[in-house]
Order: C-alpha cells, then sequence, then structure tokens
C-alpha cells in the first residue's frame, strides 16, 4: 500500500485527506500547529460563499460554486452547523452600480442561482439596520453560514475513523526526493519517508512547493482583523452584508455567524510575517470605521474578542492545485484564501480523485460513515436535556455557563478521534469559553478535565500547545525557588 | 421530570443568597430550597482568603471563608435545604417556574411561590476592552487567578501586571507578591482607583508596588505565552498618548476592570434590568417589576463590602417570605432620580406610604472631597450625608427614616453637592 503523507491540517488538507481516506492507502497528516484548524481554517469569516466573486472560469470560481453545493449535505452528514441566510453585497454610488452589475453578470457565468440586483427600498425592508444612503446592491439567496473550524474537525474525525492518522506539532523543514524513488520530509521531530506527497501547508505551501520546484510560487500573508460580539436578543442583520469588492479582496463584512454572534471584519493588510495572528489598534479601527458603512451604528460595545487570521494569498491570485509541475508523486493545494473555506469539499473531491486515478489507489470495499455527533446541550428543548442526562449523568454538570455547556461534551470532545488535547481545543469543539466571561469561570474546570482524560498534570495544560502554559509552578515550590 | 413546588426558592448559595434563605426561614418559611452550581455553597468567598470582611456585621476581621461559613453553620442548623452541583438553566418569570440541571437529580422543574435571585456577578474580560495584541496564555481575570492560586494551589506566573484597579486586582497584587511572584505594575485607565482606599495601602503601597493612573495597556505580546505588555498613559478621553508608552517585560497580565451582575437568567425571566447597575429594578423591599421575583446582592448591583450584600438580602429574604404568605402589597411607587454626581442609585422605587428604614445606595460618578450627598424630595431636603471623601470604588449608603418614607409623595433624587 502506498504511503501518503499530507502535509497542513487545516480545511483543505482535512478535505483531501477525508477524500483519499476511501481508497487502500496508509495515510499520514501532519501539521505544526498543536491542534488541526491552527492556521487561517479557524480565523476567517465562516461564509460559505455564493460563487458571484471569483472570475469566471478561474478554479476559484468554479470551486467555489461546486464547493457552496456540497455544504448543506456535507454539514448534515458531518454534524457541521451551517445556516443559508443569503448575502447582499452593497453600494454607493453609480460606480458601486456598475460593479455589481458586474458582480450579477459573473454570478451568470459561475453559475449561481438566483443572484439579482436590488435597490434601496427593498434593501431597507430586507435589512432594515443598514445605512440609509445605500444605492443598490447585488442579492445572493444562497450566501451560507458555517463554522470554520467545525468544518475541519468533523473532516479531520471522519478521515481518522477510516484509518487516517494525525501527527500534531510537527513542523516541515525541508522535502527531497530519494534515490529510492520515495520523498523524503525532514520535520521537526526527524524524517519521514513516502511514496505520495501532497502539500495543503497554507501560508506555508509557496515554501513547500518551492522546495520541490525551480517555478516558484509566492504566498503574500494577507492579514485579516475581526471584531466578534456577544450574542444578542436581535441581531441587526439576518443575511451577510458585504461592501462592493476591491483588489485586496471582498472587503469589510457585517455578518451574523452560525452561531448567533455578529462579525465585522476583515481587514486586508500584507504582513511579513505568516505567525503573525496579532491584532492592532489600527487594524481593528480600520475595521470598526468601514463597518459603520455598513451599519452606522456599529460600535465595539458587546465585544467578545478581537482576533485576526492570515489569508494565503498567491501573488497570481488564483488557486493552485494539482500535481506538481515536473515532478512525480506530488500534489499540492496553494494559495488556498477566500474563498477556501466554501472550496474545500470541492478541492478535497477533485485532488483526492485526482491523486487516486493516477496514483492507482484501489478503492476500499466498505467506508465508515461519519460519527453521528449529539446536538449539542445549548440547542436541545427541556426534554432532549432530561433525556441527556438520563442516559449520561454528566450532561448534568455545567462546566460553561454562558454557552451551556457539559461536563459530557467536554469529555466527548477530548476524546473524540482527533480529539482537543489544549483550552483552545476544548472551546473550539465544544464552544466552553467562547461566552461573554471567557473562559473566566470554565477554563480551571476544562484544565482539570484535560488532566484526567489525557493523563497529565495540571502544569502540563497549555492553552494552545507549545509553550503556551496556563500555569507555572505549584504555589509550593514557588516559594521554594524564591528561598523562602 | 421532576416537578417540585416550594414557598421560596433562592438562586445562588453565595452570601447573598444564604442571606436571603436565612431570613425567609426566620419569618416561618419551611417549604425553602438554595439552588448552588458549585460543589460547596459560599459563592466567590471561599477563593477570598484575606481579611477585612465583616466588620460591620460580625464587628470583627473574618477572611471570606470564615464569612460564608458562618452562614452556611447557621443555614445547616436551621434545616435549609441546599442543593449544590444544580445549575439553573431558565427562570419562566410569569409562571414562577424555573428549570434546573444536575447529575444527581438530573433536570428539574420548581415552582415558587417567591424566587430570589442571587446568582452574583463574573468579571469583565479582556475581549472587553478591545485591547490590541496577541491572544497568548498568561491573561487572566484576577478572579480565576484568584481560584488557581488560592483554591487549586497553582501560581499562573511570576512576572506579573496588573490591569485596573479593581479589588480583586489590588488583592492579588498583594497575594501573588507573598506567593513569590514580582507584580510590576497595577495600571488605571481612570485618574483614580476604583478600588478601596484599604486595599491600596494595603496591597499596593505596602509592597512598593507602582499604581499607574490615567495609564493603560495598548499592546500584548507574546505568540504562545505572554512576554510583555506596552502601557500608555492617557489623555482626558481616555486615549492612548503617543510617545508615553512604557514596556513591561512580563509573563502575566491580570485583569481587574470591572464586575458585571450576572443577569442572563433575570433576562430570560423577563425582569427589567437597568442599564447603569447593569442588575435588576428594584422597589424597597428588593422587589423586580415581576410580582414574587426578588434580586439581592451583587446580581442586583456590585457591592464593595459583603457586610452590605449579607444587609440586603437579608431584606429580600423577608420581602419574599412575605410575598410567599400573600402579606406584601404592592401599591403605587415613588421613583428614585439619580442628580449630580450619582450613579445607579438602588433601590430604583419605593412603595408609597410604608413607614419602614429605607437605604439609597450608589456609587459616585467620581471623587469628590469634602462633599455632602443630599437627598431632596420636591423642593424639600429629606436626607443629607457629609463625607470626607465620596469616591466610585465605595458604596455611598444614605438612610431614609421610616416617618421621612411615610411622607413621601413625588419622586426622591439622590445628588451629591461638591463643597
Amino acid at each position: 500500500m502506498a504511503d501518503i503523507l499530507i502535509i497542513g491540517a487545516g480545511v483543505t488538507g482535512c478535505a483531501v485527506a477525508r477524500v483519499l481516506s476511501r481508497y487502500e492507502a496508509n495515510i499520514t497528516v501532519i501539521d505544526r500547529g498543536a491542534d488541526i484548524a491552527e492556521g487561517a481554517s479557524k480565523a476567517n469569516s465562516g461564509i460559505v460563499h455564493a460563487g458571484f466573486d471569483a472570475k469566471p472560469g478561474t478554479l476559484k470560481a468554479k470551486l467555489n460554486v461546486d464547493g457552496a453545493k456540497m455544504y448543506p449535505a456535507l454539514c448534515e452528514e458531518l454534524g457541521v452547523p451551517y445556516s443559508q441566510p443569503g448575502a447582499l453585497v452593497i453600494g454607493f454610488t453609480e460606480e458601486d452600480r456598475a460593479t455589481l452589475e458586474n458582480l450579477v453578470r459573473q454570478a451568470e457565468l459561475n453559475d449561481v442561482p438566483g443572484c439579482r440586483l436590488v435597490e434601496r427600498e427593498e434593501i431597507l425592508k430586507m435589512e432594515p439596520n443598514t445605512n440609509p444612503e445605500v444605492l443598490c446592491a447585488l442579492y445572493a439567496p444562497t450566501s451560507g453560514l458555517t463554522s470554520p473550524y467545525e468544518m475541519t474537525f468533523a473532516l479531520a474525525d471522519h478521515a481518522a475513523v477510516n484509518g487516517v492518522k494525525f501527527e500534531l506539532g510537527e513542523e516541515v523543514q525541508g522535502v527531497a526526493k530519494g534515490s529510492d524513488g520515495k520523498w523524503h520530509v525532514t520535520t521537526s521531530k526527524g524524517e519521514r519517508v513516502c511514496d505520495i506527497l501532497v502539500n495543503c501547508a497554507g501560508v506555508g505551501s509557496a515554501n513547500i512547493h518551492n522546495m520541490m520546484n525551480s517555478e516558484t510560487l509566492q504566498i503574500i500573508d494577507r492579514r485579516g482583523q475581526y471584531y466578534l460580539m456577544d450574542r444578542m436578543a436581535k441581531l441587526p442583520f439576518t443575511m451577510t452584508m458585504f461592501q462592493c469588492p476591491t483588489k485586496m479582496g471582498k472587503g469589510v463584512l457585517v455578518s451574523p455567524t452560525v452561531h448567533g454572534n455578529l462579525l465585522l471584519g476583515p481587514s486586508a493588510e500584507d504582513i511579513p510575517d505568516e505567525l503573525d495572528t496579532s491584532t492592532t489598534a489600527d487594524g481593528l479601527k480600520f475595521v470598526l470605521d468601514k463597518s459603520r458603512l455598513t451599519w452606522p451604528q456599529a460600535s465595539p460595545r458587546g465585544t467578545i474578542t478581537n482576533f485576526s487570521g492570515i489569508r494565503a494569498h498567491e501573488a497570481k491570485g488564483d488557486f493552485v492545485i494539482g500535481a506538481v509541475k515536473d515532478q512525480e508523486n506530488a500534489y499540492e493545494t496553494v494559495g488556498i484564501e477566500s474563498p477556501g473555506l466554501s472550496a474545500a469539499p470541492a478541492i478535497g473531491e477533485m485532488l483526492g480523485t485526482q491523486i487516486a486515478e493516477e496514483m492507482g489507489l484501489a478503492k476500499k470495499a466498505e467506508i465508515v460513515p461519519a460519527i453521528k455527533r449529539r446536538k449539542p446541550f445549548h440547542e436541545m428543548n427541556t426534554e432532549e436535556r432530561a433525556a441527556a442526562v438520563a442516559e449520561n449523568p454528566l450532561y448534568g454538570n455545567l462546566v460553561c455557563r454562558c454557552e451551556v455547556v457539559t461536563e459530557a461534551e467536554i469529555r466527548d470532545a477530548i476524546r473524540r478521534p482527533v480529539g482537543a488535547t489544549t483550552i483552545d481545543g476544548v472551546k473550539r469543539r465544544t464552544r466552553a469559553g467562547m461566552g461573554r466571561c471567557q473562559g473566566g469561570f470554565c477554563s480551571p474546570r476544562v484544565a482539570e478535565i484535560l488532566c484526567e482524560e489525557l493523563g497529565i498534570s495540571m502544569l502540563e495544560v497549555t492553552k494552545c500547545g507549545g509553550e503556551s502554559k496556563l500555569l507555572v509552578s505549584s504555589i509550593h515550590d514557588a516559594m521554594k525557588k524564591e528561598g523562602c | 421530570m421532576n416537578k417540585r413546588l416550594v414557598d421560596v426558592l433562592v438562586i445562588g448559595a453565595g452570601p447573598a443568597g444564604l442571606a436571603a434563605a436565612i431570613a425567609a426561614k426566620e419569618d416561618g418559611i419551611d417549604n425553602l430550597l438554595v439552588l448552588e452550581r458549585e460543589h460547596n455553597p459560599g459563592g466567590i468567598l471561599r477563593q477570598c482568603i484575606h481579611n477585612g470582611f465583616g466588620l460591620h456585621r460580625f464587628k470583627e476581621e473574618l477572611t471570606g471563608p470564615e464569612y460564608a461559613q458562618r452562614d452556611i453553620d447557621k443555614a445547616k442548623e436551621m434545616g435549609i435545604e441546599i442543593q449544590t452541583d444544580t445549575t439553573v438553566l431558565s427562570v419562566d418569570g410569569e409562571n414562577h417556574l424555573v428549570t434546573c440541571v444536575s447529575s444527581k437529580h438530573g433536570v428539574e422543574l420548581i415552582e415558587a411561590k417567591s424566587i430570589i435571585l442571587a446568582m452574583g456577578c463574573r468579571e469583565r474580560p479582556r475581549g472587553a476592552l478591545g485591547t490590541p495584541g496577541t491572544r497568548c496564555a498568561g491573561i487572566y481575570s484576577a478572579g480565576t487567578a484568584q481560584k488557581f492560586v488560592n483554591l487549586e494551589g497553582y501560581m499562573p506566573g511570576k512576572r506579573v501586571v496588573i490591569l485596573g484597579s479593581g479589588d480583586i486586582g489590588l488583592i492579588m497584587a498583594r497575594r501573588m507578591t507573598l506567593q513569590g511572584a514580582k507584580v510590576l505594575a497595577c495600571v488605571e485607565l481612570m485618574p483614580f482607583s476604583s478600588g478601596l482606599n484599604r486595599n491600596i495601602v494595603q496591597c499596593l503601597n505596602d509592597y512598593d508596588i507602582p499604581l499607574y493612573l490615567s495609564h493603560t495597556v495598548v499592546d500584548i505580546k507574546g505568540r504562545e505565552r505572554l512576554t510583555g505588555v506596552t502601557v500608555a498613559k492617557v489623555d482626558a478621553n481616555r486615549q492612548p498618548i503617543p510617545g508615553s508608552e512604557i514596556e513591561f517585560d512580563c509573563d502575566t497580565l491580570l485583569l481587574s476592570v470591572g464586575l458585571i451582575p450576572e443577569n442572563e437568567l433575570s433576562e430570560g425571566a423577563g425582569v427589567k434590568l437597568s442599564p447603569l447597575t447593569s442588575g435588576a429594578e428594584v422597589d424597597d423591599v428588593l422587589q423586580t417589576n415581576i410580582p414574587g421575583v426578588f434580586a439581592c446582592g451583587n446580581v442586583l448591583h456590585v457591592h464593595d463590602l459583603v457586610d452590605h450584600v449579607s444587609n440586603e438580602s437579608f431584606k429580600a429574604g423577608h420581602a419574599a417570605a412575605a410575598y410567599a404568605k400573600g402579606l406584601l402589597e404592592r401599591g403605587e411607587t415613588i421613583a428614585v432620580r439619580d442628580g449630580d454626581g450619582v450613579r445607579g442609585t438602588v433601590p430604583q422605587f419605593i412603595r408609597k406610604g410604608v413607614s419602614e428604614e429605607v437605604d439609597l445606595m450608589f456609587r459616585p460618578s467620581g471623587v469628590f472631597r469634602g462633599a455632602t450627598c443630599i437627598v431632596t424630595c420636591g423642593d424639600k431636603e429629606i436626607a443629607r450625608k457629609k463625607a470626607m471623601i465620596f469616591t466610585p470604588g465605595e458604596m455611598a449608603v444614605v438612610k431614609l427614616k421610616p416617618e421621612i418614607v411615610a411622607a413621601l409623595d413625588g419622586p426622591v433624587t439622590v445628588k451629591i453637592e461638591r463643597s
């Protein structure tokens, strides 16, 4: 059986891994992050784009539209939240109108259903909190919302139950073809040898491509900063509100999230460091100022957190997907920026199938279905909650009071096929700590549960792997070191 | 699903809930239940192992756990049922129906004649401040750090900067120092501290920890664990002044930037909240806009001293007992309004025609030296209180005598007159 190594456990790598897990092969996914979805997959807008934005004829356009069509059924199958509230792209000037008319034409060429131009009156009827100075908008009824990291976790879990191994906290340092004809990959933990190499390394994908190919690619690290607002009794918008796109991207959006928060952002700054996900006063101010164009009442009141993610923008603009040129047994996905989340399921099918066909992988006789996930306690009604506690008493122990997350769900998140090993890992899988107290109350208890499940001590618990330890010593050792 | 009927239900077994339950029991309410989400009663006092509690109520200096234990012992002695490890999921205010869950009893429905909301408060987190920077480990609210140190026995860091000068932050400055950590600075956005003066003296000054007033944290650094913060001076509009930055090399940032009454359940119940206190609007017996639903302690408004919490909660417990017995009339009320220098007076209403003593409690909106608090009804002055200093860190209390309350005939205004 062929050994396949996939570099990168983001939404693209996990989507490819899941498709390849239907074939006879030994598949390993490695990632430098302490968890899967640690790069752009954890910090983006969470929009399943309808597909009107990408230039017709590009891979971005085709895979966006194909991927978006797959989302409803895929989310149902994998137990990932999804909704389809639609979107408006609003314009304020005649120049904007021309841009929007062009987007409507693009939508037709890209085969995106139902897009049309709407005028001020209809916009204000659809979304009364829109800036009243709006002139017209593109209405896209099929624009959707999902949870990008939950999608990644679910893809990884499904791949894992079908035999894919995940090795995290391992960074690729070098790639070379050995005299044995195999790929020799040097990593922070040693050397890995494989028959087939698949590069899905996000912001690092061009570096890995350039290790294999003299025709170099260039990733521009484009940071996007966001404000995430608390859940409100009534969100100001039901749809995703875009502004007219520019060459830097789709602009600042104001959108509900699939979990009912409100998201403002992103900014778009090209930065020198692909890991610098800090936020800045200027970036956040930009997001707020731009948001006010859509929603004049936008304010930082009710902010739960601000965050940023880095998009892997390839200098030529389109996705680069397929076999690595002039190399055998090497494949890649480079420059997967927006609409990468929307396209990921289609990228997985396209590249996974291509690899299987070209490498002559045999189809498995049986594919293990995705683990059926129970509805989150937060979403259950009283009867469902009573039934859940009767079946598993740990549902009766509330750990995160803001997001109503129980001990049963936290233990389950750690025991999943690719389970949580950090505080952030638990947070993204269960929402414990995502509410208004930001883990102030629940993080000590989550840390204890991690210790019990993983057999580690409190001093080994990290927020997000590496040196991100929560605690530095026991109080007794702290005194000893000071010589008291 | 089990359904229970009780006369008085108390949500929360912290100092507020315990005092309210004791008062209700004293008034002969035997079918009384207290629900507590933690494993032990006592609330946040359990982790406040420093002393200074109970000076007013017990005339002695107790630690937090000692203060709480007195009420826990009394409740036990009186036979009050406290069901711990139980989280209330929702309160139906109209039908007085509470849904709660525990691993022991599953989901339970409890119908109560009177409900007392005593859920306490929570700390404002970093996200609410909008401070830019990285999202690394090493940033804790002061209360979370206090829990790690005092209840779990772990140190969250070695070199500490504290943002905000709320009481928990000040207490933790001393606690971390005594435990061997180096506290580099306490940074406060406002030109004054929001903590008690005694805590500034005993927790910062006594340990030579500098207090930077009119400063804030403008950048947070460190990819995995915190490596430093940038602090800058702020102008009169609380905006950072470029060029005034100071870099601190630290592994821990503790936040003590305000407490927020935890009113998610109250909101769900339909309780009307005050935008000034973030707690319920209540009358002089702590009854909310929903008849038979009462609120007391830090869920009503954030107190400075637990002694005040207990006093307020005794009143709520007595009133809830009276309501359960059908003895609490709900007639016309008189509004209490904030005047100059006053923010969020509680209660917001006084029942018309009752002749009972009423405590008006509020937070001064700034620091006023040698000022006088004056309460008026129409053109008439009905109470006054002079103080050396009024400051937002300390709750101001003005008493209205029973005969004054009985004679009220129009809205009451509370203001601070500067000398």
